[in-house]
């Protein structure tokens, strides 16, 4: 008796129109999720057009209403010299995710061009780049961009930059472990067999698979270089005094801990509320690659 | 293991010798001059006479070749001389040997407040297997990781000492002084502990061996405290370096907020007086602390993992 | 005979994270009376494993007992608490794991694993378990128990790791072992070796036997009576002989059919394709002269081939049959010029290879090419099909997208694909499609040599045989020439002309097929040969019934 050589020995798995209404139902499934990615629009929105949002001036105050508790007038209370906590609040937030966006992305290039080069091409090189990232992570990041703010100076621009360079270190070892990674990987070393270029194969197989990790990495990032980037602006590295941003919004609160607790709790839990929408968003693109592979 | 050792001392040392080369050439070859920075820093530019600058500029080498300042600053850093801080006038190494036992204490403690709130948590959370507490549970570190510590900080500041008086609110006199600031310093460091031992007990769970455990006949418990959690905490040797880094970087802010002294003051002062000699002792300091740490987690590694130690293979 | 193990309609379903519930096992109806040996045999996803996990009450969290019952012994214990099934549990019911590697715990010491087999079901004291435990790995047939039982799994070989899992199931002397693919990680030599221990202790306890594997070979072997399952259910069950001899399920007779066996006539024609055509005087078409290639491990060098002669003629399959770390894989790598031989010389159609360099050897490299083991690893999951088997043509400027695609159309074609399989990717197909588009990409720049390394080991048995068919077809219609490795002497049995058989690096015995499998010279491919399942079905049936 014999098989007869069968076409298709198995069905084909149909898979394409099914994909949108399990991604529909995966993302009802998880509410937390929903409203993360509507309060990071609405933040964003703050940063694109404060105009739009800002009940008051954030820059001049009415000293009258000076420290007045969160109420209908004035939804965050007023600070000591009278200005509408909510406005500057929204104003800070161009400024603030501004410069944590410019953070992540000095990190993310640099890191990524770092570790790209140093997996793929081996040997002394990488010996060398993989010796200053391990420098560089033996000083907390924190600590780091305050060396290069002492450097660079004062200003919102130079923390971005600083909190950047503090995330080259750990972006570039996530990408050279995965362009490693997806080295050994037996298509890779197919492609070499089948005849395809080096630089053909960096682009068309390495890349597409390494990339992923540090794109999640970047939105994972997004969320430590808020805090750091609030954290050197409440030590008051960041903008001069009257520019509202949301680190030294909550440093001029304190002087006004025990009257007015609004100055430093409010415009703080916008912070911690942006940072858990991200960091919410960031897993759910970490696992969403975990169920992809 | 002499030969181990050795490789890992000598790593250790390369890593000191990198990260004073790093900084001081990050900081000294930036195009700002110290001098400068050292005078506008006291506000005395337009006082100090031409010749007492230049006696200054002397002093600190500012116009010799760089390898030359490199050199002189080397060989006294072999020596554990890390200059002079400007605006206090006094050796660095001094004023960090007086600030650090304050800080050490907060790290201390703090470390061991996180251990235990985040390897409760995770150890809680991976021994029910599902129901509303164990989601609870599983929602508290990335809640603890969002909250900055400089809020965190002011919060309890609010409700404890302001609200409740139970504790100081500033000042390093007392152990009562330390919970608060301790706390807040812990709580971001028992997120990370809770979040990467329940995953890596999760990741365990699901190993054959367990498997085969539980075909012996053992017990749920049994099987966690005796099979599970031993193999679940290696990969917390490989975070350990950088958990007490991150501890060193909360001290920054925690001991601001709290108004405490330390080493974490020793750097926002440094930095907003611009004092370079300072911050390169600090960062030297931090790489110092990193190395003996993590050369600590190596040496007691194999005593927990018999696979990395140099194996007795045998013939079947 | 009474009886021991009931499974009644048992129904098994997975739990997924989206909360769908998917049914590996739909209705088993199965029975092992006391002292048994019963095979439960299936292909991969037929529910096998999870019908034996069920039984030993050891389910993952994901998966639950929908359905049916289980009757350990006249008692039902499908819905039993934990507690309770803590005392069947390796007092009762011994359990030997799929594979060794994982199945110790890597941080603790052998010893003190086994002890706690012992303890909890009071088969030793404090005082006496170092002594009982030793006689347990003893039993296990370990060499030095004593050293043993210090020693962490990772010091121990594979074969050995199994040992001391079957020494752990069988401590307490349970009534009933239930063995899920207890060999399928290990070689064949060592396989046997342990399969054979296991059913003399077996037998000399009593103990009943529920055998999980993919290989009816084994179960052949082994199992007195045989149960084959397809898709969740038992499709037939019978007496061992009686399956073999006459059996009444389709299935079954595709599954025997499909077992490369020593004994099934060759696929190849006896009189090679390409050997007509007067090329006599020509060089072979690859040709390696004396290699030897060393690995630098720390400040130790091992060598993972040592001083292999090898010529493939055209037209013809030569078959390299090695155990694993005899270094098959690394001669496929020196043969592609993938790594360099550390000494010897590599000649492809007359020209040395050894010495080119990267960019030298792509224009050669159209003239041969790879089949890889693992069909999931091999292609880019992330390209479609077209783009797969068009890289190689694009890779070397040939013909616009238009063509290439006409062309990767006309390859799957010749593959026995679908036309449509063209805009799916990787994930959406079988083992056996994808391991069919990894020929088609091979196949696409017309080579004249390809290099298969295990290109059927991690497909299931019926699968495999279609696929070997597929290659010997296209080796006629293409006059192909192939260097096939396998792990498999009777799956090298139905390709190849000639065989090369390898051991620790070293060839111990080469020739023409029929020589070799006819008339063995060397002690190593004797061994081998009596090692195949299936080759010697009297052997353990006299054992088990002893």
């Amino acid at each position: 008796m014999s098989v007869p050589v069968v076409k298709a020995p198995d069905a084909v798995r149909p898979a394409r129109p099914r994909r949108l209404r399990y991604g529909v139902r995966w993302t009802l499934r998880r509410p937390g999720l929903v409203l993360s990615v509507l309060f990071l629009v609405w933040v964003l929105l703050w940063a694109a057009v404060p105009g739009l949002f800002a009940t008051h001036d954030p820059l001049v105050g009415v000293p009258a209403d000076k420290l007045l508790p969160p109420g209908p007038g004035h939804w965050f209370g007023t600070d000591h010299l009278g200005r509408d906590l909510f406005s500057r609040t929204v104003h800070g937030a161009s400024l603030s995710l501004g410069a944590t966006a410019l953070a992540v992305f000095v990190g993310f290039v640099a890191g990524s061009v770092l570790g790209l080069f140093s997996g793929f091409v081996g040997g002394w090189s990488d010996e060398v780049v993989m010796r200053c990232v391990d420098v560089m992570m033996s000083i907390p990041g924190l600590l780091l961009s305050l060396a290069v703010v002492t450097v660079l100076g004062f200003g919102t621009l130079n923390v971005a930059v600083a909190v950047g360079i503090a995330a080259v270190a750990g972006f570039a070892r996530v990408m050279r472990a995965d362009v490693l990674r997806t080295c050994t990987e037996v298509f890779v070393e197919a492609a070499e067999s089948l005849g395809v270029s080096r630089r053909r194969t960096l682009v068309r197989h390495v890349l597409p698979h390494s990339i992923g990790s540090v794109l999640v990495l970047a939105a994972l990032e997004f969320g430590t270089a808020i805090l750091a980037v609030s954290s050197l602006s409440f030590l008051g590295f960041g903008a001069a005094p009257p520019t509202p941003e949301w680190g030294s919004l909550v440093s001029e609160g304190r002087n006004y801990l025990v009257s007015a607790w609004w100055l430093t709790t409010l415009p703080g839990l916008v912070i911690v509320l942006t940072m858990l929408a991200t960091n919410r968003v960031a897993r759910a693109l970490d696992a969403g690659r975990g169920e992809d592979r | 293991m002499t030969g181990y050792l050795l490789r890992r001392v000598a790593q250790g040392v390369f890593v000191l010798w990198a990260a004073f080369t790093a900084s001081f050439v990050i900081l000294y070859l930036l195009p700002s001059d110290p001098v400068e920075i050292m005078l506008a820093s006291t506000g005395s530019m337009g006082e100090m006479d031409p010749a007492a600058v230049a006696e200054l500029r002397a002093e600190h080498h500012v116009d010799d070749p760089f390898y030359v300042q490199y050199g002189i600053a080397l060989g006294r850093f072999v020596q554990g001389d890390l200059g002079t801080s400007i605006p206090q006038r006094l050796p660095v190494t001094e004023l960090i040997g007086r600030a650090f036992p304050e800080t050490l204490r907060l790290a201390a403690l703090a470390f061991v407040l996180a251990l235990a709130l985040g390897g409760g948590v995770a150890l809680l959370s991976g021994f029910l297997r599902g129901g509303r507490l164990r989601r609870l549970l599983l929602s508290l570190p990335p809640l603890l990781v969002s909250v900055p510590s400089f809020w965190a900080g002011l919060l309890l500041l609010q409700v404890f000492s302001f609200r409740l008086g139970w504790f100081p609110a500033l000042g390093n006199q007392g152990f009562g002084s330390l919970v608060l600031p301790a706390v807040t310093l812990a709580l971001p460091t028992a997120a990370v502990i809770a979040q990467v031992l329940t995953k890596s007990l999760m990741l365990t769970w699901r190993e054959p061996f367990v498997v085969t455990a539980t075909a012996k006949g053992a017990s749920r418990p049994r099987i966690l405290f005796v099979d599970v959690l031993r193999h679940a905490s290696l990969p917390g040797f490989t975070i350990v370096g950088m958990t007490i880094g991150n501890l060193l970087a909360g001290a920054i802010v925690v001991e601001t907020v709290f108004s405490r002294l330390g080493v974490g003051r020793l750097v926002e002062q440094a930095v907003a007086a611009q004092d370079i000699p300072m911050i390169q002792g600090l960062v030297v300091l931090s790489a110092l602390v990193f190395v003996v740490v993590n050369t600590g987690a190596d040496l007691l590694y194999p005593l927990i993992d018999p696979r990395i130690r140099p194996s007795r293979a045998v013939k079947a | 005979m009474s009886e021991l193990l009931r499974l009644e309609g048992l129904r098994v379903g997975y739990t997924s994270g989206t909360g769908t519930v998917t049914e590996a096992v739909r209705g088993l109806d199965l029975r092992v009376n006391r002292g048994e040996v019963v095979a439960l045999v299936g292909e991969s996803g037929s529910g096998k494993s999870s019908s034996a996990h069920a039984a030993g009450g050891l389910l993952s969290p994901s998966a639950r007992v929908t359905g049916g019952r289980i009757l350990f012994a006249g008692q039902d214990v499908t819905h039993w608490p934990e507690r309770a099934w803590r005392s069947l549990r390796g007092a009762e019911i011994g359990f030997v794991p799929q594979d060794p590697g994982v199945s110790l715990n890597p941080v603790r010491r052998v010893g003190s694993q086994v002890a706690d087999a012992l303890l909890p079901h009071g088969h030793a004291t404090r005082r006496t378990v170092r002594a009982r435990v030793e006689a347990v790995l003893e039993q296990a047939g370990l060499p030095d128990p004593r050293d043993c039982a210090r020693r962490y799994p990772h010091e121990l070989s594979g074969g050995m790791r199994q040992r001391v899992l079957i020494g752990i199931a069988l401590a307490c002397v349970p009534r009933l072992l239930i063995a899920d693919e207890p060999t399928s990680a290990l070689d064949v030599t060592v396989q046997r070796r342990i399969l054979d221990h296991l059913g003399r202790l077996t037998a000399a306890e009593g103990t009943a036997v529920l055998l999980i594997t993919h290989d009816l070979g084994v179960a052949a072997d082994r199992a007195d009576r045989i149960v084959v399952m397809r898709d969740g259910r038992a499709v037939e069950e019978g007496p061992t002989r009686s399956i073999l001899d006459s059996p009444r399920d389709p299935y079954t007779r595709r599954l025997l059919d499909a077992v490369p066996t020593l004994g099934a006539p060759p696929l190849i024609t006896s009189v090679p394709v390409a050997d007509a055509p007067g090329k006599d005087g020509a060089a072979p078409l690859l040709e390696l002269r004396s290699v030897t290639k060393e690995f630098r491990r720390g400040s130790g060098v091992t060598t993972a081939v040592r001083g292999v002669d090898l010529v493939v003629p055209r037209g013809r399959t030569v078959g390299l049959v090695g155990e694993s770390g005899s270094g098959k894989s690394t001669i496929a790598r020196m043969a592609l010029r993938l790594t360099a031989p550390t000494s010897g010389r590599v000649l492809f159609d007359g020209i040395d290879l050894t010495g080119l360099s990267r960019r030298e050897l792509r224009p050669l490299r159209r003239r041969f090419q790879p089949v890889y083991q693992n069909p999931f690893s091999s292609l880019d999951p992330r390209l479609s099909v077209g783009e797969i088997i068009g890289e190689p043509l694009d890779a070397f400027g040939e013909g616009d997208r238009a063509a290439r695609r006409r062309r990767a159309a006309e390859l799957l074609d010749q593959v026995a694909l679908p036309a449509e399989t063209i805009d799916r990717r990787p994930a959406e197909l079988s083992g056996g499609q994808r391991q069919r588009v990894a020929i088609a990409r091979a196949l696409a720049l017309r080579p004249e040599l390809i290099v298969l390394d295990e290109p059927v080991s991690a497909l299931d048995v019926s699968v495999q045989d279609q696929i070997l068919r597929l290659l010997v077809d296209l080796q006629a219609e293409l006059g192909l020439s192939y260097l096939f490795i396998s792990h498999d002497l009777a799956v090298i049995r139905q390709v190849a002309h000639e065989v090369v058989i390898l051991r620790a690096g070293t060839v111990v015995e080469s020739g023409p097929a029929a020589e070799i499998y006819d008339n063995p010279r060397h002690e190593y491919t004797k061994e081998f040969l009596m090692a195949i399942p299936g080759h010697a079905p009297a052997r353990a049936q006299a054992e088990a019934g002893g």
